[in-house]
């Protein structure tokens, strides 16, 4: 039987497979591709309050509790940050509001992104994780109450 | 007291880069940088650089203070700069104000001349332009809300130029103030300041000049512009960040009061009554960024022996390349057609997100910017949520452009 990736071994995986990359231009190429398979954005949740604020482009991220685990769903008008919000998602869906709170706090440096994107607010790498951290919290009390 | 020996720079660019030692740099790993967010900041030739590390190895202490040599020392470097900037801008030295930057210098001026004016506020006006940078725009704002004055826009029309015609109905008795940038940083559009100031001067009011985009390239005199007040940062003109100049006119300045209270901006303190300093120190309470003052005039002093004629003429044609350029390739539209000398072109293109071709060209070492560049109200007024802003310097060479076009059409592609 096998186990299902630790945040922690997920988040290592793309980080390893962008290192392996040549270039930025193909790092972003194959986190752009990641965007494209996003699956649809519920339109009705197309709203302000599922906007993470701090970044350049819009960023909706809306979570869904779904047996006691977090399903979310996410869209922007930029590609790459629509790739990046793609890749966050990756690592974090599925998973208990407990598990993503005790997620490494250096997911960013993790994915080889950090020095390239994190100190940047526009790219709202920092503000997706801060907000699925956010919405754990929240929905942590839901589930153990 | 050695300062640091100047070079006589011509415009020969190649010549030029050489002074600046952050040109040479690679970025992601071997892509050679090119630097075109200039609008942001300008980078720092190397005898500027020397200037600041010269202040700090031989010099250090504090001004207007101590007696003893250094503090002598200190204290005529601080005011020689002071010297410089006044010369720069045909202006005299106590009518120099050092601040940390062009956002300070429009807080000053806008809490000091809003508490000479307070009386007349609650019934007059302001008057601004629609491609303010948000440092023209929220200061006013602030001093609206304390006063309930009356704040009054001057549109930008389709080709990124002001609407005269509304100015001279929106300039009337009842204006006290007319503040206005002299450069776009965004759109690049130089305006007609001088008749801007004179349409102040007509009803009375106080004009001030924004010109942190124009004092790179541009040969500034206060008295021919007849503004009563200019302001400008010095890491936008190749010196240091932290220092800036409000330039007020003397007779305005003898009248304002004071902007922030502390050291070195008095004459005496008791606790009953303290009485200001005349001139310009009055306005800079606190130990001010000596060594930026000193690294922006060495930039300044680096500036005038360029052939600012010259200047003005390679960034006409670098703009020319880039609007040019652009107008080449599908889909793209240029914001305004009146960047002339400014090295500042904005663009969007249809379909393409201008974060994502911004952080596309940063994987080819292309440095651009990208958003609304502070100046909300006018990419809303051009209906974007922002731009991909190009923006030249006088170091910027012909190659860079073609390099910067060179990888837009291979990023483009991945991205449409």
């Amino acid at each position: 039987m096998t186990t299902n990736p630790t945040i922690a071994e997920a988040t290592d995986e793309i980080g390893a497979m962008l290192e392996a990359l040549p270039d930025w231009e193909e790092r972003f190429g194959a986190i752009m591709a990641m965007g494209r398979e996003l699956g649809p954005y519920p339109e009705e949740r197309r709203t302000d309050d599922f906007i993470i604020k701090g970044c350049q482009s819009r960023v909706w991220l809306y979570p869904e509790l779904v047996g006691g685990r977090i399903h979310f769903h996410a869209d922007s008008d930029a590609l790459i940050v629509k790739g990046l919000v793609a890749v966050v998602i990756r690592i974090m869906q599925d998973r208990t509001p407990q598990e993503i709170l005790a997620a490494p706090k250096d997911i960013s440096e993790r994915l080889g992104l950090a020095q390239h994107l994190s100190q940047n607010r526009s790219s709202g790498l920092a503000s997706m994780l801060k907000q699925i951290r956010l919405y754990a919290v929240a929905l942590s009390m839901r589930t153990s109450s | 007291m050695s300062a640091p020996e100047l070079s006589a720079p011509s415009l020969d660019v190649a010549l030029l880069r050489e002074e600046f030692p952050i040109l040479s740099r690679m970025v992601h790993g071997d892509r050679p940088l090119v630097y075109l967010d200039n609008a942001a900041t300008t980078q720092k030739p190397e005898v500027v650089i020397e200037s600041i590390v010269s202040f700090y190895r031989h010099h250090n202490a504090n001004a207007h203070r101590a007696g003893h040599v250094l503090g002598t020392e200190v204290t005529s470097m601080y005011e020689e700069a002071r010297g410089t900037v006044a010369e720069s801008l045909g202006a005299e030295s106590d009518e120099i104000i050092f601040t940390r930057g062009t956002t300070e210098s429009l807080n000053l001026l806008a809490w000091s001349i809003g508490q000479h004016l307070a009386a007349r506020l609650a019934n007059g006006n302001i008057v601004l332009t629609e491609m303010e940078h948000h440092a023209n725009i929220v200061p006013w704002q602030m001093l609206r809300e304390r006063s309930g004055v009356e704040l009054r826009v001057i549109p930008v029309m389709d080709d990124g130029g002001l609407d005269m015609g509304r100015a001279s109905q929106l300039i009337d008795a009842s204006t006290l103030i007319v503040s206005c940038v002299h450069v776009s940083n965004t759109l690049g559009t130089t305006n007609n300041v001088q008749a801007l100031c004179a349409m102040a001067r007509s009803v009375g009011a106080i004009s001030i000049i924004d010109a942190a985009q124009s004092v790179a390239s541009m040969s500034i005199d206060v008295r021919a512009i007849g503004c009563d007040a200019l302001v400008f940062s010095g890491h936008k003109v190749y010196g240091p960040m932290g220092i800036g100049v409000a330039y007020v006119r003397r007779d305005l300045l003898a009248v304002l009061p004071p902007y922030q209270g502390g050291g070195s901006m008095i004459t005496n303190v008791t606790f009953d009554r303290t009485t200001y300093a005349d001139g310009p120190l009055r306005f800079e309470a606190g130990t001010p960024n000596i060594e930026g003052a000193v690294g922006l005039a060495t930039a300044l002093r680096w500036r005038n022996r360029l052939d600012l004629s010259r200047v003005l003429s390679h960034k006409s044609s670098l703009t020319e390349r880039l609007v040019e350029g652009l107008r080449l390739r599908s889909s793209v539209r240029v914001h305004g057609t009146k960047q002339g000398h400014s090295g500042i072109v904005s663009f969007s293109v249809n379909g393409v997100h201008p974060q994502d071709l911004g952080i596309m060209l940063d994987s080819h070492g292309i440095a651009v910017r990208t958003g609304h560049h502070c100046t909300m109200p006018l990419t809303q007024r051009f209906g974007v949520n922002g731009t991909v802003r190009v923006s030249a310097a006088v170091y910027t060479s012909h190659d860079e452009i073609d390099r910067f076009f060179h990888a837009y059409d291979r990023v483009i592609t991945l991205l449409q």
